[in-house]
């Protein structure tokens, strides 16, 4: 159907304002996306493990290596944050904090939660590495 | 002009009854990947930490099996649930459309199916 008007659609993105709403809204989907990613890596990780020492050694090089590094950085976060705020959007679904005050003060709480676990994964993680 | 109501208009037309099945599968799954990976999360310093021989002894645990297994099945279930959406949403020549959601419901499938087998060899 077309429309008699042409007005302009909204949210249109190049002038819309981000908000901490809306950016924390993308990020879900930019991490959802990249999760998808890791999900090979994973993947490589048991193949690898089933295999043999050989293919194992292979994966491990690599996950040391400094791209390596990045990328499980990066999906430890990218996991968290999505974690998080996909419990935020759990309590949307059930009608829990959807007033426009409660949606920031959870969006702060996501924030610094992310932040905090993914530290908290590292720092157990590499306290594990070191011992062993 | 019709001289049928709405209601009667609408009637025997309805809905396939699934309507909401995937938007629920998203938030089932979604429940069910936080216990999991958060025990993945937890067990994934201590494999890298464990070396080749450690990793084959942690994988024994069938305990460990099963976490996996789900784990890997909760969590590529949901991702073919989320790119479908994401597709949906940005890709709109129906061509490339109905390619990339067959892809990604066979990529989800593959990585799904050589996990598991995996974690299997793995585990027996
Ligand atoms: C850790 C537990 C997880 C929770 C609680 C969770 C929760 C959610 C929720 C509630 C949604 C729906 C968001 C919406 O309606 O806009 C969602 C979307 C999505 N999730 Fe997850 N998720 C988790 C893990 C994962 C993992 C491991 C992956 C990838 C393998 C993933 C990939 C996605 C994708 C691609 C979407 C679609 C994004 C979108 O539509 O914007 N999620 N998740």
């Amino acid at each position: 159907m077309a429309a008699s008007k042409q007005r302009p659609l909204s949210p249109h993105l190049q002038i819309y304002r981000p908000q901490l709403t809306s950016v924390l809204s993308i990020f879900h989907r930019l991490t959802g996306v990249a999760l998808s990613g890791g999900t090979l890596l994973l993947a490589w990780w048991l193949v690898a493990g089933a295999i043999g020492p050989d293919a194992y050694a292979i994966f491990e090089a690599f996950c040391t290596s400094w791209i390596g590094w990045v990328l499980l950085a990066g999906f430890s976060y990218a996991l968290m944050y999505h974690m998080c705020n996909g419990i935020r959007h759990l309590f949307w679904d059930g009608g829990f904090g959807l007033e426009l005050k409660d949606a920031y003060v959870s969006g702060y709480v996501v924030v610094v939660a992310s932040v905090v676990l993914t530290a908290l994964v590292w720092g157990v993680g590499l306290g594990i590495g070191g011992e062993g | 002009m019709t001289l049928r109501s709405p209601l009667g208009r609408a009637r025997g037309l309805g809905s396939a009854k699934e309507g909401t099945h995937h938007w629920w599968m998203q938030r089932v799954t979604a429940v069910a990947l936080v216990p999991l990976m958060i025990l993945l999360v937890g067990f994934l310093p201590v494999a890298a930490a464990a070396g080749y021989n450690g990793f084959l002894q942690l994988m024994q645990d069938p305990i460990t099996a099963t976490v996996l297994t789900l784990a890997v099945i909760a969590g590529l279930y949901h991702m073919k649930l989320g790119l479908q959406v994401v597709i949906e949403d940005y890709v709109h020549h129906e061509g490339a459309k109905t390619i990339l959601l067959v892809l990604s419901a066979l990529g989800a499938s593959t990585i799904g199916a050589v996990s598991l087998v995996s974690i299997f060899m793995l585990a027996l």
